[in-house]
């Protein structure tokens, strides 16, 4: 595999770009000097849908042409990926009715979707995405992009976490944070506002769902509480539309179109339209052709609102309990930010404004919000803005399993993060020497109700009589929000190793692996463009060097020089021909050198002639 | 106590002599976390705090600590960056509530099993924790007529928790005052029951919600 080398030399400050990565649309976005912006993509668009297609070529496809594909070869085709990320196959039966994912066997520990002839992660699905972004950033800004902020649901959990952050990597990024969507928002909104308060952000995407409640104090973003929904977001409303038109065509044509994967896209595009267009009108028509048969049908907002009734009330529980966590009553809340598509619905700018009695903030786009709040923070992270700062809190309770399948609660959800807690462990019989303990997340008092995080094993403790040995493990949350554990031999003083298992996530060894991968699929690509870039370049120096032989330096040159050029033009020419870009670099630079005095030569003839019209 | 960090003798920098600081005074760098909630936040141990200085000076920690503004520097000052904000959050959480600052304390003065996991009856609650239960098997049982009777119960536990917090916060002057460890003795009594009645309160709501 041939390695790139970039001379980073000349470079000021890291670039570090801000990104949403979303279940519906991703986009990515930079700040130099406030305010941030949205990098555009080669489309002059801003979204890039969250669609990723594999070809039958062996290449991967992003974006709008991913979403064309998604009618024609569905089964190579995925979109809302995010609602895998950090789950295992039993948490994820719902999704599995409702979307077309194809698992892929053996996907047990680590969900495997087929396209075509191969199998991806989740993680890589979102990596694809990712490296979309970069690229595109790249090209925009005219800079290799390394560094970004990525923005995760706030009620993700450790595991969901983990697999955003396996994804930056595989992408090729370093991912500097992880940053909560609403807090995001509230850090877009916040920037050119001077006074302080309390701030809710309502965030309704298009598979998630969070409430934050923030206080903001002299440029401290400070999190006070936040809940939601990992399982609650616009696509669920495309899902009930989606079921209702299938029904109706059934009962009209007489055909179940539901497993035709193609018109299933057709037609969900139809209704999604129809969503759309009830958010500024009153009423619409679902237009769906296929296959030479027509079906329409009226679709009155007020008909839509009673719908989609449960679905708003759902988003309420969770806001009633994240004001109650932040001891905070409704009509303390200062201000409200929209974010995600979905709060364009007129019904729920209303639930929204009735349960905050505050009129809600909309200056912002709410596709746009989180990704620009991300290059806040990017900017914060690249030290151009020192005098903001946010406190995110942890979403769930971490705990561990004791005795009876009893969890202990450690580190209480919403609580600021980075946060630890320590806690001691001994033995349970004479000369044991491992010690088992299994991480949870979650508020309900058994483990199996909870959600498990990790098992790991102390290992290598002394053989001791049953209770003597103690063991100090420190469980410490990162401002990501992902957990670390150490482990220390109080006995000893001596660090115990400790071997973290993921419940559903990747090994670091199978996200190395993917790494390779995924440079390889994306190398072909990239290496095409380095090469046509270096051909370019080659194109520039043949063309200036055979103008020069014309030139009447070139004369005066011995014929070993002149031999040496004639060498090096034609083993450009051949390397020019074959598609290593490294050695028609290296070709073009040794042409460059034995040209080197004919140049001089060439420039010397020219500024004598330039001073010879000149008067002293 | 935790000892994962000792505090450092002298900076892991330059070597200066370390201070009770955060920072090196000679060459400025993040020195490894002091892990005693009080003397983090530069504070006296005391068990009544002003909310607002110590929200005031938590802020300004958190300005001077918190690893978003360590990206840039060394692995080792982003080490202690993440520890340090860890211990200052945890600290704060601690610190900002009087219940769990009063439990901190006792940990502090070598009080062990502060917070037991057992739930031993309290022996002067015995007789309202008695009827307690019957109300609560009937309504577990179907019995709504049970609804109104553990309303009243939970009024009742609701009024001795207040009180409970009102004895707790004049030990609390006192032992400021006298630094008594008799004093430290009555409060730890006195938490011990207010987190049995507070069992019993989050109990009852349970069951009231269901
Ligand atoms: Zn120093």
């Amino acid at each position: 595999m041939s390695v790139v080398q970039i001379d980073f030399g000349k470079r000021k400050r890291a670039r570090v770009v801000g990104i949403d990565l979303g279940t519906t649309n991703s986009l990515v976005a930079y700040m130099e000097t406030p305010p941030p912006k949205v990098i555009p993509t080669p489309e002059e668009g801003k979204l890039v849908p969250s669609i990723v297609s594999y070809t039958r070529e062996g290449k991967i496809v992003v974006g709008e042409e991913a979403r064309r594909r998604l009618i024609t070869e569905p089964e190579r085709t995925v979109y809302s990926v995010k609602r895998l990320m950090g789950r295992g196959i039993a948490d994820v039966q719902d999704e599995l009715k409702l979307f077309p994912f194809q698992i892929a066997e053996g996907s047990e520990s680590v969900i495997r979707l087929k396209l075509g002839e191969r199998t991806f992660t989740p993680p890589e699905i979102s990596a694809f995405i990712l490296r979309q972004l970069k690229q595109n950033a790249e090209a925009h800004l005219g800079e290799p992009v390394e560094q970004a902020v990525i923005t995760v649901p706030a009620y993700f959990n450790d595991a969901q976490r983990q697999a955003t952050k396996d994804a930056g990597r595989i992408a090729g990024l370093d991912v500097l944070r992880l940053v909560n969507e609403p807090t995001a928002a509230a850090l877009a909104y916040g920037l050119d506002k001077r006074h302080d308060g309390v701030v809710a952000v309502y965030d309704l995407g298009g598979g998630t769902f969070d409430i934050s409640i923030l206080r903001l104090h002299e440029g401290i973003f400070e999190v006070m509480a936040t809940n939601g929904d990992t399982h609650l977001g616009g696509d669920d409303i495309d899902n009930l539309l989606l079921r209702i038109a299938l029904e109706d065509i059934e009962s009209e044509w007489g055909r179940d179109l539901s497993g035709d994967n193609s018109a299933v896209q057709q037609l969900r595009r139809a209704v999604v339209k129809a969503k759309e267009e009830l958010s500024y009108a009153l009423k619409t028509v679902i237009d769906f052709e296929y296959e030479g048969r027509r079906y329409q049908r009226e679709l009155t907002r007020e008909l839509f609102e009673k719908l989609i009734t449960p679905f708003v009330d759902r988003t309420l529980g969770p806001c009633r309990d994240c004001l109650a966590d932040a001891g905070v009553r409704p009509e303390e809340i200062d201000e409200v930010v929209l974010v995600g598509g979905s709060t364009r619905i007129p019904l729920v700018r209303q639930a929204v404004e009735n349960l905050f009695r505050t009129r809600p903030h909309t200056e912002l786009n709410p596709e746009e919000v989180v990704a620009l709040g991300a290059a806040v923070q990017a900017a914060i992270l690249a030290g151009s803005v020192e005098d903001k700062l946010l406190l995110d809190v942890t979403p769930l309770s971490l705990g561990i399993e004791t005795m009876g399948g009893v969890v202990s609660k450690l580190i209480p959800r919403n609580s600021t993060i980075p946060a630890s807690a320590t806690e001691h462990f001994t033995t349970a019989v004479d000369g044991q020497t491992n010690v088992l303990i299994h991480v949870v997340q979650g508020e309900r008092e058994l483990a199996k109700d909870c959600r498990s995080l990790a098992r790991f094993e102390l290992k290598g403790i002394e053989p001791m009589p049953a209770g003597m040995p103690r063991i100090e493990v420190r469980f410490l949350i990162d401002a990501n929000g992902i957990l670390n554990v150490t482990a220390k031999d109080l006995r000893t003083g001596k660090e115990q190793q400790v071997e973290v298992k993921p419940s559903y996530g990747l090994t670091d060894d199978q996200v190395e692996k993917m790494i390779e991968e995924s440079i390889e699929m994306a190398e072909e690509d990239f290496r095409q463009r380095q090469v046509r870039e270096a051909r370019v370049e080659a194109d520039t120096i043949l063309h200036a060097v055979e103008k020069a032989k014309q030139d009447e330096a070139y004369e005066a040159l011995s014929e070993e020089e002149k031999q040496r050029i004639e060498e090096a033009i034609n083993q450009l020419v051949v390397a020019y021909h074959g598609d290593d870009h490294v050695l028609i670099r290296t070709k073009i630079e040794e042409l460059n050198n034995v040209t080197m005095k004919l140049a001089e030569a060439m420039m010397n003839a020219a500024v004598s002639k330039a001073l010879k019209g000149t008067k002293l | 106590m935790q000892d994962t960090f000792k505090h450092a003798e002298a900076c892991w920098q330059c070597g200066t002599p370390a201070e009770q600081d955060l920072f090196c005074r000679y060459c400025n760098s993040l020195q490894p976390p002091d892990l005693d909630y009080f003397r983090f936040f530069g504070l006296e141990p005391r068990l009544k705090l002003d909310p607002e200085d110590l929200q005031q000076r938590y802020y300004k920690l958190s300005r001077l600590l918190h690893p978003d503004r360590y990206t840039r520097k060394t692995s080792r000052e982003r080490e202690y960056s993440l520890e340090a904000t860890a211990i200052l959050n945890d600290a704060y959480r601690t610190l900002r509530d009087p219940i769990a600052r009063a439990e901190y304390v006792l940990k502090r003065e070598g009080f062990e099993n502060v917070e037991p996991r057992s739930k031993n009856v309290d022996l002067e609650l015995l007789e309202e924790v008695f009827e307690l239960n019957m109300a609560l098997e009937e309504l577990r049982a179907g019995d709504e007529s049970a609804r109104p009777q553990l309303e009243v119960a939970r009024d009742k536990f609701l009024a001795m928790r207040s009180e409970i917090d009102r004895d707790l916060q004049d030990l609390f002057e006192e032992y400021d005052a006298t630094r008594s460890r008799e004093i430290l003795e009555k409060i730890r009594r006195l938490l011990d029951r207010r987190r049995y009645v507070q069992n019993l309160v989050a109990e009852v709501d349970r069951e009231l919600s269901n």
